[in-house]
């Protein structure tokens, strides 16, 4: 019994300490990612993520954002062109390739779907940037 | 009633918190008549950052990403031998300028974001070169600003030469706004001049100061990316984007201070302000300042007979707000502003050719002509 007993604590910290340490990855992460909206997105995208009327798509409770995980990614990694719609505004602009490394990639992607009313509890890893082709 | 009381406290330090800031002294508005309209010349570029027209009437255009494109006959092709173009955040391949001389020498001179030197990252840098056939040769680097840094902002640049056969350029101040734009042992938050060949002239404003960097024409500028002749004082006219509202139109004088980020009439992007002056001694004052920010790029002002109305105006493209914005100046004063061409997409450039006729690079779409109705 106390065998099963301290398997038991055994289990529940070890989940106890990876939900700790993915919490902790994503905080840095998202610390990051702040420094790079800072640099590369905010004269668009505006201090609160709410984007420009007309011309530049609002990040903030984005529902493009939030249910388009993979375009997302892409279109910080490679750019983006295009009509697409957001929140039921139509917007067709370019976004140019920005140049960023794909761990700088997902810094700001776990920073702008965890920011203004954004949550999203899957970090999004260097590795899956890397995965994701043009 | 007691909800209210709560209330009013919080609107006061809201409104206190940010910085109030005084609108541009000329609104702009929207076009009573206008008697030209656009046609695509040359489609399907992503972003066309500089223009240079041949003597041929053929163009040469450089894409941010980039590739040099040589647009002849309705035909686009790849010039080798372009630079190596660091490509990270606004920067890139930038401006394209033939020498005034062109017909005779031969040079072409570009300016673009680059890796070479001390540091990682980029920093904006000018090449000269001559066009034969498909490919550039004599490829001479003429300038490279530094350190390099791996931010993401502010390379400027556009180039422009005066009448006496001078070079100018500018390279922005690459986001470290507290330490370059107001140092002048630094690059960057700077317009240069040099020779042609890139010797710097002796009779440059710091040319005998210690450790300056005697390329330095004027300084204390944030990210000019609109820079050209004006067709009848000769001066170089420029303009720049500011943060928050605050970009501004300048005439450079040799040595001046155009005071970035010491005074200002923008604030940062949160609301908050960097600095409480928008004057002060020994600083210019801009010929123009725009509140709201339109983000300039690409500069031209109207000398020929292809559109009369427009005689003698300033054209500058917004990116923010995706038109072509033409101003109306009466003894250096702007009087009057109109949105032109309002929706064509992000306007990167403005140039008038030597045919006389103006051309417009949108961002996404191409350049496009713009031709009397």
């Amino acid at each position: 019994m106390k065998i099963i007993a301290s398997f038991c604590l055994l289990f529940l910290s070890g989940l106890f300490v990876s939900a700790f340490g993915q919490d902790k990855a994503l905080e840095e992460s998202i610390k990051r990612g702040s420094e790079i909206y800072q640099d590369f997105c905010i004269t668009c995208h505006m201090v609160n993520g709410e984007g420009v009327a007309g011309s530049f798509p609002p990040l903030a409770k984005s529902d493009f954002l939030m249910k388009n995980r993979e375009k997302s990614i892409r279109a910080i990694k490679y750019g983006m062109q295009g009509e697409i719609i957001v929140n039921g505004n139509t917007y067709n602009r370019i976004m140019a390739n920005l140049g960023l490394l794909e761990s700088e990639v997902a810094d700001v992607m776990n920073y702008i779907t965890n920011s203004w009313g954004n949550t999203n509890d899957k970090i999004v890893t260097e590795a899956e940037v890397l995965e994701i082709k043009k | 009633m007691k909800k209210l009381l709560f209330i009013i406290p919080l609107v006061i330090i809201t409104i206190s918190a940010c910085a109030q800031q005084t609108e541009s002294s000329v609104k702009v508005e929207e076009p009573q008549a206008v008697n030209y309209t656009t046609e695509l010349v040359v489609p399907d570029i992503s972003i066309a950052w500089g223009l240079a027209f041949l003597p041929d009437g053929s163009m040469l255009i450089t894409e941010k990403s980039g590739d040099l494109i040589h647009f002849k006959n309705g035909t686009k092709t790849i010039i080798s031998g372009a630079p190596d173009v660091y490509v990270r955040g606004q920067g890139g391949f930038l401006d394209v300028k033939l020498h005034p001389d062109y017909e005779n020498n031969g040079w072409i001179y570009f300016t673009y974001a680059s890796s070479e030197g001390e540091g990682t990252g980029g920093n904006t840098a000018l090449m000269r070169a001559k066009l034969s056939g498909n490919t550039l040769t004599n490829q001479e680097v003429l300038y490279k600003a530094g350190p390099n840094t791996t931010r993401g902002q502010h390379f400027g640049s556009r180039i422009a030469f005066d009448n006496d056969g001078y070079l100018y350029f500018s390279a922005g101040e690459r986001g470290d706004r507290d330490t370059n734009p107001q140092d002048i042992t630094r690059d960057n938050g700077k317009i240069y001049r040099l020779y042609d060949d890139g010797r710097i002239p002796e009779d440059n404003p710091f040319y005998n100061t210690p450790n300056a960097k005697k390329a330095i024409y004027s300084y204390g500028h944030r990210n000019p990316q609109g820079l050209v002749k004006h067709p009848v004082t000769g001066e170089i006219w420029e303009h720049e984007h500011g943060p928050q509202g605050g970009d501004e139109i300048n005439i450079i004088k040799k040595g001046k201070n155009y005071g970035w980020p010491v005074i200002s009439y923008g604030i940062n992007y949160d609301g908050t302000s960097f600095t409480d002056i928008t004057e002060k001694e020994g600083m210019e004052q801009p010929l123009f300042y725009w509140v709201p920010s339109i983000a300039p790029s690409g500069l031209a002002i109207v000398s020929s007979d292809k559109y009369p109305d427009w005689k003698g105006n300033v054209l500058a493209g917004s990116l923010k707000f995706a038109y072509l914005e033409r101003l109306v100046l009466e003894n250096n004063k702007v009087v009057k502003r109109e949105k032109l061409f309002e929706g064509i997409g992000r306007l990167r450039n403005v140039v008038q050719a030597p045919d006389g006729y103006i051309y417009i690079a949108a961002e996404g779409k191409g350049i496009y002509k713009i031709i009397p109705n």
